[in-house]
C-alpha cells in the first residue's frame, strides 16, 4: 500500500494554527482570521495533490496510509495514530476544506463586526483539522478522536455566543445529545475489539466473514446510534434546531454541509459490518425515513430561516441514512447526495446569512418578503441551491435525490414500494417547505416594519456563495455523469461489485415520478403562499402545524420522558444522599465530637487528676482480683 | 483452718499493747497530714508516722531498718523535705478548698473501695503453712543476716541500686542547678539600683528588725523617725507565716512626746 | 493479736497516702504523701519477712528505702527547678498541657 508524508500535515495544519491563535492572544486579533484562512485554503491545496496522485495510481494503489506514531502498545494490544486516505476519504477531504475555506472567506466579512473573531477562526480550524482526522483515521479509535473534535468544535461554536443563556443552553443540548451517539460508538469499538482484537477498518474488515451475525448486529446498531446522535436523526434530532444558536457560517459548515454528515460515513465507512448485520440495516433504512420525514414536516411550520433550513438538514440526512441502510449500492448515492448536499446546502444557508445580514440579524421569515429585487445575488445563488435542493433537473440535487429514490424502489417487494413512496413523498414535501421559504423571503409584500431597506452583502461574502452555488449547480452532472463516484467508490463500498438487485422500476420512470412529486410540491406551495402573508404567525391552525412548529414535540417528549424522571430521581438521590448518606456520616462524625468532648474532661492537665485515674485503675484491678479470687 | 484465713499466728502480749496504741495514732497521723494546711505540719506529722513504723519494724525483728527508717528516713529524708519547705514552700500555704470539681469525692471512694478491698484480699489471702518468725534467721543478729543477704545473694542488686543512688545524686545536682545566663548581680550594682529608684528615701538600705530588744527581735518591725512601723524590716517569709509580732505597743505615741 | 494486723495497718496507711497524692496540691506534700505509700508498702515487707521466716522481706524494704531516697532528691530537685521558674509550688500551676 501507498504511503505518503503529507497526510499529516492536513490535520497538523489546522491543529497548530488553532492552537497559535488561541494562545496568541489580542497580538493575533490583526491577522488571526487571515492565516486561518490560508491554513484552510492550503490543506484544500493538499487534498487536491493527493487526489491527483491518487488519479494517477492504479485502481488497487490508491489508498494511502501513514503512520504518524504508535499510540497504545500494551502486550499485544497496538493502536498506531495513522491515516488513511482511499477513494472514500478524499471525497470528504475535499468536501471539507473547500467548503471549509470558503466559509472561512466568507466569515471574514461576515464576523468583521465581532471582536472575538480570532477565537471563531480558530475554533474553526480546530474543527476543520478534527473533521479530517475524523475521515482520515485508519481506525475506530482514530476516528473517535476525531469524532469527539468535532464534536467539541461544534458545542464551542454553537455556544460562540454564550453570554447568551439560550445559546449556551443550545451549545449544551449539542453537546449532551452527541454524548449519547458517542456512547454508541465507544460501546461499538469495545465489541468490535472484544469480537476482533482489533480496532481498525482493514482489520476488522478481514474477519467480518468470520464473526457471528449478533456481533456484528450489536456493533452495527451500536455505530447506527453514533450516526444518530452526530447526524441528528430521530430519535436524537432535537439538538440540530437549537444549533441554529451558532453564527450562519457555522451553521452552513458544521450543521448542514460536513460534520452532521460523519453518521453517513461512519455508516459507510462500516459497509463491511452492516452489510453482514441486515436487521442493523432495517434499522437503518427505518431511522432513514422516519426522519426523512420528521424533519420535512418540521421544515414546513417554522418560520425561522436558520431552523427551517437545519430541519431540511436533518430531513437530507434522513435521505443519505436510508441510502446507506439499501446496502452496497446505496453507499455510492448516499455519499453523492452527502456531496451535492453539502453544497447546496452550505450555498443556501451563507445566502440566508448574507440575508441577515442585510436584515440586521432578523431571522423570522415572517418579518421578510420581497428581499429578492433588493439583494438579487443572493436571490439567485440561493435560488440555484433552492432548485438543486428540491430536485429540478439538471441540478445537482436531481441526479443524488433521484438515484436514492431509485434505490429505494428496486429494494424489492413491498419494503420497495414503501420505501419509495416515502422518499417520493419526501420530495414533494421538500419542494413544499423549500418553495414556502423562498416565497416568504424573496417574494411577496414587504413586511419587515420601518427598518432600513435590506442591502446587498460584500463581495467578499459573495464569492463563496457564488463558488458554492457553482457547485450545487454543477456537482450532480459532474458525480453522476457515466457513475463517475460510483466507481470510484466502488472498492471501498461494493468490492463484490454488486448490481442492482432487479429493474423494478425504470430509472426514467422514477425520474418522471420524482418531477411529477416535486411539482406537486411547488405547486401547493405556491397556491397557498401566493397572496399577503401576515408578519404574525396565524394562530389558528391545524394541529399537525402546530406539533411541527414545536419540533413535534420532541423536546416535550425528552422533557417529560428523560429529564423530569431525571431530575426527579437526581432529587430523590440528594436528598437520600443529604439525609441519609451524609446524616450517616455527621452521625459518625457527631458521635466522634461528642465523645472526644467527653473525653476531653479527662485530658485537663491537671497532674492530680491523672493520679486519680490511676488510683480509679488500681481501684479496677482490685475488683477483678477480688471478682476472680472469690 | 489454714486455708480459710491468714492464720499467721499471734504475737506476745507487750507487743499487742504496744500495736494497738501505736497503730491509731499512725493512723491519725497519716489522716492529719491530709487535713492540715500548712506544709511543714504535714512533715512533723509524717515523720511521726515514720517513727511509729520504725518502732513497729524494731518490734518485728527488724532492727536494722528500724535503725536505718530513723536514720535515713525520719532524720535525712526528713530534713531535706523541711529544708527544701524552707526554701520554697512556706510562702504558699494550701488553701483545702478542691478547684477540680469531682475530683475529692471520686478521690476518697476510690481511696475506700481499695482500703476496703486491700483489706478483705488480705483477709481471704491463704499461706498454706504457720509463720515462721525471725528467730533462726536472726541468730546471729539481724544486721549480720540482713548484711549476709545483701552481699551474697542480692549483692547484684545492691551494686545496681548503688548506681542509681550515684545518678539520682548527680541528677539532682544538674537539675538545681541553673546556668547564669546574665552577670551577676553584685554589691555595685544593687547600690546602683538603689540610687536609682523613684524615692531616695531606701538609698541608706533597709533598716534592721528589733530596734527595741525586747523580744526575739527578728519578729519585730524596726522603727522609722515618726515612729511608725517598718514593715520592710521583717522578712517576708515570716509576715507569710504570720510570725510577726505587733510592733504596736513600741511606737511611739504623739501625746506622750507633747506631755514631755 | 494476730500479725495480720500489721498488714491491715499498712493497706489503710497506703490509701491514705492515695488519697493524699490526689487531694493535696502542694507539691511537696504530695511527695511527702508518697513517702508514706512507699512506707506502707515496706511496713508489708518487713511483716512478710518475720511471716516467711527468711530475710528477703527486709532485703527488698532496704532496697526501697533507698530507691524512696533517689527519688525524693531527684523529685525535690525538679520542685525546686520549677519553683526557681514559675515562683509556685502548686501542681496545678503546671497545667499546660491543658492548652
Amino acid at each position: 500500500m501507498t504511503t505518503s508524508s503529507n497526510l499529516v500535515w492536513l490535520i497538523a495544519l489546522p491543529l497548530i494554527c488553532s492552537a497559535l491563535l488561541l494562545l496568541a492572544g489580542k497580538r493575533a486579533n490583526a491577522w488571526g482570521h487571515l492565516v486561518a484562512t490560508a491554513v484552510s485554503a492550503s490543506a484544500f491545496a493538499i487534498g487536491v495533490v493527493e487526489l491527483f496522485a491518487m488519479l494517477g495510481r492504479d485502481v488497487q494503489d490508491r489508498p494511502v496510509t501513514q503512520k504518524v506514531f504508535t499510540w497504545i502498545s500494551v502486550g499485544d494490544f497496538k493502536v498506531d495514530a495513522s491515516l488513511l486516505l482511499d477513494q472514500l476519504s478524499i471525497c470528504f477531504v475535499l468536501l471539507i476544506t473547500g467548503v471549509g475555506t470558503l466559509i472561512h472567506i466568507y466569515s471574514i466579512a461576515y464576523m468583521s463586526h465581532d471582536r472575538d473573531r480570532r477565537r471563531f477562526f480558530a475554533y474553526l480550524n480546530l474543527f476543520i483539522a478534527a473533521m479530517l482526522l475524523l475521515v482520515l483515521g485508519d481506525s475506530y479509535l482514530n476516528l473517535y478522536v476525531g469524532w469527539e473534535g468535532v464534536g467539541l468544535a461544534s458545542y464551542l461554536l454553537i455556544g460562540f455566543w454564550n453570554e447568551k443563556p439560550a445559546y449556551a443552553t443550545a451549545a449544551k443540548k449539542a453537546f449532551i445529545a452527541n454524548r449519547v451517539g458517542d456512547v454508541g460508538l465507544s460501546l461499538a469499538i469495545m465489541i468490535a475489539f472484544a469480537t476482533f482484537g482489533d480496532v481498525t477498518f482493514k482489520g476488522i474488515q478481514a474477519q467480518a466473514d468470520q464473526a457471528s451475525s449478533s456481533a456484528m448486529t450489536a456493533i452495527g446498531l451500536m455505530l447506527l446510534l453514533a450516526a444518530v446522535g452526530k447526524s441528528a436523526q430521530f430519535p436524537l434530532q432535537a439538538w440540530l434546531g437549537d444549533a441554529m444558536a451558532g453564527p450562519t457560517p457555522v451553521s452552513a459548515l458544521i450543521h448542514a454541509a460536513t460534520m452532521v454528515t460523519a453518521g453517513v460515513y461512519l455508516i459507510t465507512r462500516s459497509n463491511f459490518i452492516f452489510d453482514a448485520a441486515p436487521t442493523a440495516q432495517l434499522v437503518v433504512i427505518i431511522i432513514g425515513v422516519i426522519t426523512l420525514l420528521f424533519g420535512a414536516v418540521i421544515g414546513m411550520a417554522k418560520d425561522d430561516i436558520k431552523k427551517a433550513l437545519a430541519a431540511s438538514t436533518m430531513s437530507q440526512i434522513g435521505y443519505m441514512i436510508l441510502a446507506t441502510g439499501l446496502g452496497p449500492i446505496g453507499y455510492a448515492f448516499a455519499i453523492m447526495h452527502l456531496l451535492t448536499h453539502g453544497f447546496f446546502k452550505a450555498s443556501m444557508f451563507l445566502g440566508a446569512g448574507s440575508v441577515m445580514h442585510g436584515m440586521k440579524d432578523e431571522v423570522n421569515m415572517r418579518k421578510y418578503g420581497g428581499i429578492g429585487k433588493f439583494m438579487p445575488f443572493t436571490f439567485i445563488t440561493f435560488g440555484l441551491g433552492y432548485l438543486a435542493i428540491i430536485g429540478v433537473p439538471p441540478f445537482s440535487g436531481f441526479y443524488s435525490k433521484d438515484k436514492i429514490i431509485e434505490t429505494a424502489f428496486n429494494a424489492g417487494g413491498l419494503k420497495g414500494v414503501l420505501l419509495g413512496v416515502a422518499t417520493l413523498f419526501g420530495a414533494t414535501l421538500t419542494a413544499f417547505y423549500m418553495t414556502r421559504v423562498v416565497i416568504m423571503t424573496f417574494f411577496g409584500n414587504e413586511r419587515w416594519g420601518h427598518k432600513d431597506e435590506p442591502h446587498e452583502s460584500p463581495a467578499l461574502m459573495l464569492i463563496p456563495i457564488s463558488l458554492l452555488s457553482i457547485g450545487s449547480v454543477a456537482s450532480g452532472f459532474l458525480l453522476y455523469r457515466n457513475h463517475a463516484l460510483e466507481y470510484w467508490l466502488k472498492p471501498i463500498v461494493n468490492p463484490a461489485g454488486e448490481q442492482h438487485l432487479e429493474e423494478l422500476v425504470q430509472p426514467i420512470v422514477v425520474s418522471a415520478l420524482a418531477v411529477t412529486a416535486v411539482i406537486i410540491g411547488v405547486s401547493i406551495a405556491i397556491k397557498k403562499y401566493r397572496g399577503e402573508i401576515s408578519s404574525e404567525a396565524p394562530v389558528k391552525v391545524n394541529l399537525l402545524t402546530k406539533a411541527a412548529r414545536r419540533d413535534l414535540y420532541q423536546d416535550d417528549f425528552n422533557e417529560s420522558v428523560f429529564m423530569r424522571p431525571g431530575q426527579s430521581v437526581v432529587k430523590s438521590l440528594l436528598n437520600f444522599d443529604y439525609k441519609v448518606l451524609d446524616g450517616l456520616v455527621r452521625l459518625v462524625g457527631g458521635i466522634s465530637i461528642g465523645a472526644g468532648q467527653s473525653l476531653r474532661k479527662f485530658q485537663n492537665g491537671y497532674v492530680r487528676s491523672y493520679a486519680l485515674m490511676m488510683v480509679v485503675g488500681v481501684l479496677a484491678l482490685l475488683i477483678t482480683v477480688w471478682l476472680m479470687s472469690s | 483452718m489454714l486455708n480459710t484465713a491468714l492464720e499467721i499466728g499471734t504475737t506476745q502480749q507487750p507487743e499487742a499493747v504496744m500495736f494497738w496504741f501505736l497503730a491509731p495514732l499512725s493512723v491519725l497521723a497519716a489522716l492529719g497530714m491530709l487535713l492540715v494546711k500548712k506544709a511543714v505540719h504535714s512533715a512533723l506529722l509524717l515523720a511521726w508516722v515514720m517513727i511509729t513504723l520504725a518502732i513497729f519494724y524494731i518490734a518485728q525483728e527488724a532492727l536494722f531498718l528500724g535503725i536505718v527508717q530513723i536514720v535515713v528516713y525520719t532524720g535525712a529524708v526528713m530534713m531535706l523535705f523541711l529544708f527544701i519547705l524552707m526554701l520554697v514552700g512556706v510562702e504558699s500555704s494550701d488553701s483545702l478548698i478542691e478547684s477540680i470539681k469531682g475530683l475529692r469525692a471520686i478521690a476518697i471512694t476510690a481511696a475506700i473501695g481499695i482500703g476496703g478491698l486491700l483489706v478483705a484480699l488480705i483477709s481471704r489471702a491463704t499461706l498454706g503453712r504457720e509463720s515462721v518468725g525471725l528467730a533462726r534467721a536472726n541468730q546471729d543478729g539481724n544486721a549480720f543476716g540482713l548484711a549476709v543477704e545483701i552481699f551474697t545473694r542480692h549483692v547484684w542488686a545492691f551494686e545496681i541500686i548503688s548506681a542509681l543512688l550515684i545518678t539520682a545524686a548527680l541528677g539532682a545536682m544538674v537539675l538545681a542547678h541553673s546556668q547564669r545566663n546574665k552577670s551577676k548581680f553584685v554589691q555595685r550594682d544593687q547600690s546602683i539600683a538603689r540610687f536609682r529608684k523613684p524615692s531616695l528615701a531606701e538609698a541608706a538600705g533597709l533598716p534592721g528588725s528589733g530596734v527595741y530588744a525586747l523580744h526575739n527581735a527578728v519578729d519585730v518591725p524596726a522603727l522609722l523617725p515618726d515612729g511608725k512601723a517598718a514593715p520592710t524590716s521583717i522578712s517576708p517569709v515570716l509576715e507569710a507565716r504570720g510570725d510577726m509580732m505587733e510592733s504596736k505597743k513600741f511606737e511611739m505615741k504623739p501625746a506622750e512626746e507633747e506631755e514631755r | 493479736m494476730s500479725i495480720a494486723n500489721y498488714l491491715y495497718l499498712s493497706a489503710i496507711l497506703f490509701t491514705i497516702g492515695a488519697v493524699g497524692v490526689v487531694v493535696r496540691r502542694n507539691a511537696i506534700v504530695v511527695f511527702m504523701c508518697i513517702e508514706l505509700m512507699l512506707n506502707a508498702a515496706n511496713l508489708a515487707f518487713v511483716t512478710f519477712a518475720r511471716i516467711n521466716g527468711n530475710l528477703d522481706g527486709q532485703v527488698v524494704a532496704f532496697f526501697t528505702m533507698v530507691v524512696a531516697a533517689c527519688e525524693v532528691v531527684v523529685g525535690l530537685a525538679i520542685i525546686v527547678t520549677i519553683y526557681r521558674s514559675r515562683r509556685s509550688a502548686s501542681v496545678d500551676d503546671a497545667s499546660l498541657l491543658k492548652r
